[in-house]
């Protein structure tokens, strides 16, 4: 259970449990679709643009625990963010999950996102925790295609 | 070729003995994760036993040359074998003769090798394609491309909130300008046996042919297309414990004289020039290019093989496997079983509440346990469920009752992670 614990962290399961910013926004300049076919995992991600910061931002829809808690936690940390950080945010945290898995994951300068070191250990699960990124992504860039990871 | 003589070869034993049949598996035996295999994945694919593993190298170190055209000793001995795979198909079928047999891809070459023959003769603006509403993706966008090549139209036969399909259903939807029907056999999401040979009758009272999407019966089944009396039967070899990469499609004579070869190219021609060609006999009209020889061997092994074990023993041993898992199953608080057709083969789709599938696949195969988690290829299903996927557990003739007891466990302790 040691490396289920490992990917099934507290902070996860409980951002599973209970998301933050799990909302409609009315107001949002953003929208994008993110789609995970595999498994099924789709999501609605809103952001609300202000001068090059990300002034608020908020999703809705159905997930696996991975992927329903890494859309919650990116939330969190890239609300009042500029454009740049946030990009800079995702480099770092694509680093987290795709490092080497005999390698132990830093975490230096995510915060709460560290939290998702484990997955790395699972490869398979990776996309689900950078989906809701690829839709953020897609978010910033104002297309209009479902971000899909597969 | 000779015709193909009935029965099946006789069974092995009269009592079933599952670790018999499980040392026959060399896979079996090993760990994932340090836990025993457990196995529970076979909708999706299955398992190969010995016979069909060392059939396959022994073409290869002893037989291997192309076939039907050369002249030397090798080559006669690897088309035998490979029409020998083709008669074993038909035995294993019931079909009326080898010529009926075209070996394909797979399930999903079968289908579209007579989807595209309808799309370029046969179909027309107007017409309409009968799918009911729990096929697999391989039984309903061949027919969708179709459809948008010819402007016919797709028409669905609902599903009711077991997951069955009443022959009712079924029969209102066949109308003067329906061509063709095509249902599956078995469902693959849900596990539900559709009652194809009602389908059959009630379609051919129509003059409507049927194809029979056969895939996750024939593992599970004994079946004899001439009995259900369709038109065309599709299977895929590694879902009966064959190779992947090889499948029939089973076709009447009649129509497979009518349909327009599937590609072009060597072996299906009689004769060449730039102004003409000639097509060849059937089956071979069908099978451009040089063939999936070893995988042709495979199946008609993998076919004989279970034949061997006996359908009926198979699938008796199976039918408790899923009544013993669906009481167990049922008895964990927060599990829901999606599918509860009357008749269903042994396979069981649940979702957990709180707990997306994806998650519950991640932690069971942390127990050895492989399971699939999911779609499963038929999405329309699970829109009609309201879900965006399932965990699916579908067992296989060597699948036991302490396994069934293991999926329980590990399900247990998808709740100790998730609360």
């Amino acid at each position: 259970m040691t490396d289920l614990r490992d990917l099934y962290q507290e902070v996860i399961l409980d951002h599973n449990k209970s998301p933050h910013n799990f909302r409609e926004m009315p107001d949002a300049t953003r929208l994008a679709l993110g789609n995970n076919p595999l498994c099924g995992d789709k999501l609605k991600l809103y952001v609300r643009i202000e001068g090059d910061r990300i002034a608020d931002v908020a999703f809705q829809g159905s997930g696996c625990a991975i992927s329903k808690a890494s859309a919650s936690l990116m939330t969190d940390a890239i609300k009042g963010k500029s454009l740049a950080e946030a990009e800079t945010l995702y480099g770092k945290f694509h680093e987290l999950l795709t490092g080497p898995p005999d390698v132990k994951a830093d975490g230096a300068g995510l915060g709460k996102l560290a939290v998702f070191s484990g997955v790395r250990e699972f490869p398979v699960r990776v996309k689900c925790a950078t989906l809701a990124w690829h839709t953020l992504e897609s978010a910033l860039k104002n297309s209009h295609d479902v971000a899909k990871t597969e | 070729m000779s015709a193909v003589t009935k029965p099946f070869p006789e069974a092995r034993a009269s009592t079933y003995d599952v670790e018999a049949i499980r040392a026959e598996f060399p896979i079996l035996s090993r760990s994932v994760h340090g836990k025993p295999l457990v196995y529970l994945d076979n909708a999706n694919t299955t398992q190969k036993p010995r016979a069909v593993i060392d059939a396959i190298r022994r073409y290869y170190e002893e037989e291997n040359a192309n076939i039907h055209r050369g002249t030397h000793w090798l080559s006669e001995k690897a088309t035998e074998a490979y029409e020998g795979g083709r008669e074993k198909v038909a035995r294993f079928l019931g079909a009326a003769s080898p010529k009926e047999i075209v070996f394909t891809r797979g399930t999903t070459e079968a289908i579209n090798l007579v989807a595209a023959g309808f799309a370029r003769d046969l179909l027309h603006a107007g017409d309409e394609v009968l799918i009911t509403g729990l096929e697999h993706h391989s039984n309903i966008v061949p027919w969708q491309l179709a459809c948008e090549k010819t402007g016919a139209r797709l028409v669905v036969v609902p599903i009711t909130d077991d997951g069955e399909v009443p022959a009712d259903e079924f029969e209102s939807r066949l109308t003067p300008r329906t061509k063709l029907a095509a249902v599956s056999h078995v469902s693959n999401a849900l596990g539900t046996v559709n009652p194809v040979k009602t389908f059959v009758a009630l379609a051919h009272a129509r003059g409507v042919p049927v194809l029979v999407d056969g895939a996750q019966a024939a593992p599970h089944i004994p079946l004899d297309v001439v009995e259900l009396g369709c038109d065309f039967y599709a299977i895929s070899g590694h879902k009966m414990y064959g190779p992947t990469g090889i499948g029939a499609l089973y076709g009447t004579r009649e129509w497979l004289e009518k349909l327009p070869p599937y590609q072009g190219g060597g072996d299906m021609i009689s004769s060449v020039t730039f102004e003409k060609t000639t097509y060849n006999a059937l089956p071979w009209k069908f099978e451009a290019g040089t063939a999936n020889i070893s995988g042709g061997i495979g199946l008609g092994v993998a076919a004989d093989w279970l034949s061997g074990v006996g359908l009926t023993a198979v699938a008796e041993h199976e039918h408790d496997l899923l009544v013993y898992g669906t009481k167990l199953l049922s008895a964990i608080s927060g599990l829901t079983i999606v599918g509860r057709a009357k008749e269903k083969a042994a396979l069981i789709s649940f979702t957990l509440e709180n707990v997306h599938p994806h998650d519950i696949g991640t932690i069971l195969d942390r127990e050895g346990i492989a399971i699939r988690t999911g779609h499963h290829c038929a999405q329309p299903v699970m829109d009609r469920f309201g879900l965006p996927a399932t965990a699916r557990a579908s067992f296989g003739l060597y699948n036991t009752r302490a396994e069934v007891d293991a999926l329980a466990a590990a399900i247990g302790k998808v709740r100790e992670v998730f609360g």
